[in-house]
């Protein structure tokens, strides 16, 4: 009788406590899982139908060839050399404005009004739509805001060696589409430092201060080589947003057809035939992958969606590059600094 | 517990006794800190605390967890600074001279007034970078010069025959009292005389911290020395005075033998007997 009691008292509460927890929970991860088969299951379909469109079309001439009125001939060459020079100057206007104003606000503007407005408009900036970017891109690179008033100039700086001819305003040059994608991963790029200066331990800073080192030297010696591992794989993947963006290219003016590269450069070794080439190629026309891949489905013809089903294909090899990049620098950096 | 500390006490100050029979001649301040307190924003952590550190010797400071012995330390080399919303009032007179006046070279001071904390912090370096940062900092050129510096620091913290083959090798690959003791070798190359110690053992197991603390007593002989520890025994056995604080208050200081057997207060015994804190 009591051998009851007792077995009553302890089963009571189990199930009550335990079972329906238990129900909950198993629905609760079941949900979850949902919602990840989803993901895949949707970008799966994406893939498998990309690769079902664009299969037999990828070929070497594919990547050689321009664009081209006959399907079977066009190509994305100007498209690849256009995203690749769009992306070099967007890095390279981007990374030192973001990275030094990523190290003012970590740094030296640690309180005070200053701080707060930029802050404030940084995380506006980065949730404006691409798009705006485009317009605002238009306004101040491309037509700088009417200020010549349709009369164009051309700034000649004559150096040593070298001779620029900068068209004022910079027009639907690949200098403004570059200008338009620094500015869209500048927010990107100022958080990214931010968060990997602050993640750099305050014991290496200490460290350092208690060795006579200035905030400079601080800067220079420790917290930046620290926190770079983290700026590289932010900046990659910045890069890697940059590279699918149309909108803002399309409001600057990216060429849909296109029978040239940037400064003439088509191949790699052109680079070192025609350096020339390298100073003209910011300011002349371009177009971009995307762009590319916009103009090609907005056809009538079927046969181009087989062609941008490449493009497609070629657009995800790169940016499947550029993020397997940064887990391995950030892989890298894991294993080579511990503390 | 109490007659065990006595013993030790006696055991290490008999020793200390044959190596430098004319020790406690030097009783001339080289730290003094006046009248300090210390406040975090609108939370005051030191209040009004006076304590005079003599010269070549090492001075303990003790108490319980809390009670501002590690931010009285971070005063003596203004390392709180560069925490927000800190202030001190007050005097710290190194050599005479209070090193919260305006016109102080806060760079210069830390320098002077070298640094070794409670977890060893080797820079992601080399260990020939590690002891070089200070001098390189400090503008430091020529090469051989710095070779012969390195090598000097290196030996004053016992470290150098474990490591001579390996200067070139990552620090972070040395063993937590190697870290510890290259830490050590660091703050020294930038030639301090004064050496603040938080809790530089803690973190050690018991042979590192013995390495330790026989380093802690040979460099006595050049340098002047403020631990901060927890470990009662470890004061004992490595201070000349002993320095007790609770709730930020500096309770007593005196010399460690009569610190750990004969305390002027009542709140000292009850710690050092182990029955609070």
């Amino acid at each position: 009788m009591s051998a009851n009691v007792m077995r009553t008292g302890i089963d009571v509460p189990r199930t009550r406590a335990f079972a329906r927890p238990s129900f909950v929970g198993r629905l609760f991860a079941g949900a979850c899982a949902t919602s990840a088969w989803m993901g895949l299951g949707v970008l799966s379909v994406l893939l498998v139908g990309v690769l079902w469109q664009g299969a037999g079309w990828l070929s070497w001439s594919f990547l050689t060839n321009y664009d081209s009125r006959h399907p079977a001939e066009a190509g994305i060459r100007a498209g690849l050399w256009g995203s690749l020079w769009l992306v070099v100057l967007a890095t390279l206007f981007a990374v030192p404005v973001g990275v030094g104003a990523g190290i003012f606000l970590e740094e030296y503007e640690k309180k005070g009004w200053l701080r707060t407005v930029i802050e404030i408009n940084l995380s506006n900036l980065a949730g404006v739509p691409s798009i705006v970017y485009g317009i605002l891109g238009m306004a101040v690179f491309v037509k700088m805001f009417g200020a010549f008033q349709g009369q164009p100039k051309v700034l000649e700086i004559g150096l040593r060696n070298a001779h620029f001819d900068i068209p004022l305003p910079f027009g639907r040059t690949v200098l403004s589409g570059g200008l338009t994608l620094a500015l869209l991963i500048l927010p990107i790029v100022i958080v990214v430092t931010r968060e990997a200066l602050r993640a750099v331990p305050s014991s290496l800073r200490q460290a350092s201060y208690a060795l006579g080192a200035t905030h400079w030297q601080t800067i220079r010696h420790q917290l930046l080589p620290a926190a770079l591992p983290g700026i590289i794989t932010g900046v990659i993947l910045s890069v890697s947003r940059a590279i699918g963006e149309t909108a803002p290219l399309l409001m600057v003016g990216a060429a849909v057809y296109l029978a040239n590269s940037p400064g003439g450069i088509e191949t790699p070794l052109d680079v070192v035939k025609h350096p020339g080439g390298v100073l003209e190629a910011p300011f002349d026309s371009f177009t971009a992958l995307p762009v590319l891949i916009f103009n090609w489905i907005s056809r009538p013809e079927k046969e181009y969606r087989h062609v941008a089903a490449a493009a497609i294909l070629v657009l995800l090899g790169l940016l499947q590059v550029f993020n397997i990049a940064a887990s391995v620098i950030r892989a890298r950096m894991q294993r080579k600094t511990r503390w | 517990m109490l007659n065990g500390l006595s013993t030790i006490v006696r055991d290490r100050a008999a020793a200390q006794a044959a190596l430098q029979p004319d020790l406690k001649a030097s009783t001339k301040p080289k730290l003094e800190a006046r009248n300090l307190s210390f406040y975090y924003g609108a939370t005051q952590a030191l209040f009004d605390v006076t304590l005079s550190i003599p010269e070549r010797s090492v001075t303990a400071l003790i108490g319980p967890s809390g009670c501002g012995k590690s931010t009285f330390l971070r005063t003596l080399n203004r390392m709180n600074d560069i925490i927000e919303g800190t202030r001190a009032t007050g005097k710290v007179l190194l050599e005479g001279v209070d090193i919260y006046e305006p016109g102080i070279d806060v760079v210069a001071l830390r320098k002077r007034v070298g640094m070794v904390f409670q977890k060893s912090t080797p820079f992601p370096k080399s260990v020939f970078e590690n002891v070089a940062y200070g001098p390189r900092v400090a503008g430091h050129r020529g090469s051989k010069a710095l070779a012969e510096l390195v090598e000097a620091c290196l030996r004053r913290a016992a470290l150098w025959d474990e490591v001579k083959d390996r200067l070139g090798d990552s620090a972070l690959e040395l063993s937590g009292g190697q870290q510890q003791r290259l830490c050590i070798a660091r703050a020294l190359a930038t030639n301090p005389d004064v050496l603040l110690m938080d809790e530089p053992a803690s973190a050690l197991d018991p042979a590192s911290t013995a390495h330790v603390e026989d380093l802690i007593f040979e460099l006595k002989q050049n340098y002047t020395i403020v631990i901060v520890t927890h470990n009662m025994q470890q004061a004992a056995r490595v201070s000349d005075r002993t320095a007790f604080f609770n709730h930020g208050h500096l309770i007593e200081v005196d010399a460690t033998p009569k610190i750990f057997t004969r305390p002027g207060q009542k709140q000292t015994e009850d710690y050092v007997t182990g029955r609070f804190g």
